[in-house]
């Protein structure tokens, strides 16, 4: 698959350099990244990194330095649904660690592992805002909060569906 | 009820949209200011006010506009930190979802005491769907005149943008966000110079946290005169809290600065208590870089009055003995909490968050990690208590930005008061890991040293 954007997606490019001053589309960077990953398989690969570089003008070394710093980009394949929870001190008063575990448990896999079938992936991340909605994750652009291990299986069978239609 | 500017009208129904703000009040204070003062008329309202900063160092925000540089001809730039990655804080994100035309209308206002033409609005990469609120707010902002070109009619000219970060809480730190801003890495920069006078793009500009540019609204809409009747001292206004942990309501209340912390805690306007009848063991009141406090110096400060939740009471006793109201983040421990594992959590939280510039942080950090997860996992020493003080000391101070002390705070917090606790991990391994210290006597009334005739 080459990598290349959309017309569409092309114009959300120019429309986001325009939001700098002439000559600053250097800051594009950032939310280019934020699409690229959306729109390329969720990672962000050498190639796509290389792309992002081109369409701004910068050269690729500015690109993986980006890349490299932020958690949320992904620098390796992911499964189809990345789960995404927050273990840190005021999740964990709220029991973030038997939720971790439960996840671990019900799909077999590590974390920071993917499923065989390539469809979850558990990252463990840190605080992401939602300390008085504990225990909970980030599902793709969304919070999943209040979680308990029948919330947790019911996320796990909502995708399981939604991926088999 | 104490008095609410902010969260007033939260509860009304469609508020987020532009007709029913609007029909609710909104706007208001923006056609004043644009349409009746000069942009240092402003200022001067918000110094008057009293207001401070609340992303968490609680700086006068009167005061930091006033440093503005305006060098002719050369842009100067608004920013408005909407990074909100402080473990405890998620009290912006509740401003941005559901009042988001108040925010809005505060960087209308602020833009124009400031001069700025553009404004970005850096929000946490995480808040993945808030971009869409805001941005829908601020395209009926557009339609109705409030931004754009000689907005209604004053000559003054201004577009908001939104700009997401990718995960990275130092990019909270003014400088870095300014980076991540610029397309970069966040590495904070060397002060000065400040932001004040070469900030974005190397301009003039002023970052400032969402509740307080949200905080200018209700400021010029009653003046400054009277927002500083409200609270106590100088914590004057009012404060949003997000509360989390062991309390029967977490959320998001906005208080003004005259209830104590005992009545935050166990009233039913606000925390409701701690559940299941547990008892009270500790807490770490602004946010997770501020020191955590036993339940007994949480309630009364160490010369036995009533602690407020006010900058200055939370504050009494310095870090001896207090703590501080930083970015609101209110976390509560009952008395099954293990404060050790709680610290370790926060080790590795700004071990992981460290840029790497600076050898102390980036070593210390990755070290107070390594030797609190052996004292949490029964394989501690003596000694490494002592080891950790020292290295959380040799941080302080020693770094380009205050992200080492938010690192060094919390360990030192935690020995100081619970040392014991540490210690009973290093004498009970294989207990320390099937159950927790428990409370201890750390809810027990401090002795009150008599105050000595003066
Ligand atoms: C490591 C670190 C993280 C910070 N994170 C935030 C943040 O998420 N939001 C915020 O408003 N301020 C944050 N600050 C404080 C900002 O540097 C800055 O003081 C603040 O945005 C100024 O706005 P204010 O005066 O309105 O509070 C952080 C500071 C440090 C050192
Ligand atoms: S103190 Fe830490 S986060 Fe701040 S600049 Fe230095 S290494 Fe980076
Ligand atoms: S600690 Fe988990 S969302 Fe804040």
């Amino acid at each position: 698959m080459a990598v290349q954007f959309s017309e569409e997606k092309l114009n959300k490019v120019k429309e986001i350099i325009a939001r700098y001053p002439e000559g600053k589309q250097k800051s594009a960077l950032i939310p280019v990244l934020h699409l690229a990953q959306e729109s390329f398989g969720g990672w962000l690969s050498a190639e796509t990194m290389d792309y992002v570089a081109s369409l701004l003008q910068l050269t690729s070394i500015e690109v993986y330095e980006v890349a490299t710093f932020y958690s949320m980009y992904n620098l390796k394949p992911v499964g189809k649904y990345l789960f995404e929870v927050c273990q840190t001190g005021p999740c964990m008063l709220r029991g973030s660690d038997d939720i971790i575990a439960y996840i671990r448990e019900k799909l077999n896999i590590g974390v920071g592992e993917t499923t065989t079938d390539g469809l979850f992936t558990l990252k463990t991340v840190e605080c992401l805002g939602a300390c008085g909605y504990a225990p909970m994750m980030q599902l793709g652009k969304h919070f999943r909060e209040h979680l308990t291990k029948a919330k947790v299986d019911e996320i796990i069978a909502e995708c399981r569906r939604e991926a088999n239609n | 009820m104490g008095r609410k500017l902010l969260l007033d009208k939260a509860h009304i129904e469609g508020i987020r949209y532009y007709d029913v703000y609007r029909k609710n009040g909104g706007y208001a204070a923006a056609e004043k200011a644009l349409k009746s003062m000069s942009p240092d008329l402003v200022t001067e309202e918000v110094k008057k006010s009293g207001l401070r900063g609340r992303g968490g160092a609680g700086f006068p925000t009167g005061l930091k506009w006033s440093f503005l540089a305006k060098p002719e001809g050369v842009p100067r730039y608004l920013v408005c930190n909407a990074d909100e990655s402080e473990p405890g804080t998620f009290k912006d994100r509740y401003l941005m979802e559901f009042l988001p035309h108040l925010l809005i209308e505060g960087l209308l206002i602020s833009s124009f005491a400031l001069g700025a033409n553009r404004t970005y609005i850096y929000i946490r990469g995480e808040y993945a769907w808030i971009p869409d609120i805001l941005e829908e707010a601020i395209r009926e902002a557009h339609k109705n005149g409030w931004l754009g070109k000689n907005i209604q009619g004053t000559g003054f000219d201004l577009e908001i943008y939104v700009q997401r970060g990718a995960g990275a809480y130092i990019c909270g730190e003014e400088t870095a966000l300014i980076e991540s801003l610029e397309g970069k890495r966040g590495n904070p920069r060397i002060k000065p110079p400040f932001p004040a006078v070469k900030g974005l793009w190397q301009c003039p500009t002023v970052v400032n946290n969402v509740e307080t540019l949200a905080a200018v609204v209700p400021i010029i809409n009653i003046g400054g005169d009277e927002y500083v009747k409200i609270g106590i001292g100088k914590s004057t206004g009012t404060k949003l809290i997000s509360a989390c942990g062991n309390i029967n309501k977490p959320g998001v209340y906005e208080i003004d600065m005259t209830i104590s912390v005992e009545e935050f805690i166990y009233s039913d306007e606000y925390c409701g208590g701690i559940p299941n009848g547990k008892r009270l063991k500790a807490c770490i009141p602004g946010g997770s870089s501020v020191p955590i406090l036993p339940a007994n110096l949480l309630l009364k400060t160490a010369k036995g009055e009533p602690r407020m939740m006010t900058y200055e009471s939370l504050n009494d006793g310095g870090f001896a003995t207090g703590s501080m109201m930083g970015s609101g983040g209110f976390i509560v421990f009952d008395e099954d909490q293990c404060v050790v594992r709680h610290t370790l959590s926060l080790a590795r939280f700004y071990h992981h968050e460290s840029c790497g510039q600076c050898s102390p942080c980036r070593e210390g950090t990755g070290w107070m990690e390594r030797v609190l997860k052996n004292i949490e996992n029964g394989k501690g020493k003596m000694s490494d208590i002592d080891l950790l003080w020292d290295i959380q000391r040799k941080i302080e101070g020693n770094t380009i930005c205050p992200l080492g002390d938010a690192a060094a705070w919390p360990v030192a917090a935690a020995i100081r008061h619970f040392r014991d606790e540490f210690e009973w991990h290093v004498r009970n391994p294989e207990e320390a890991l099937k159950r927790n210290f428990g409370l201890a006597h750390y809810a027990d009334p401090l002795p009150v040293v008599a105050a000595a005739a003066v």
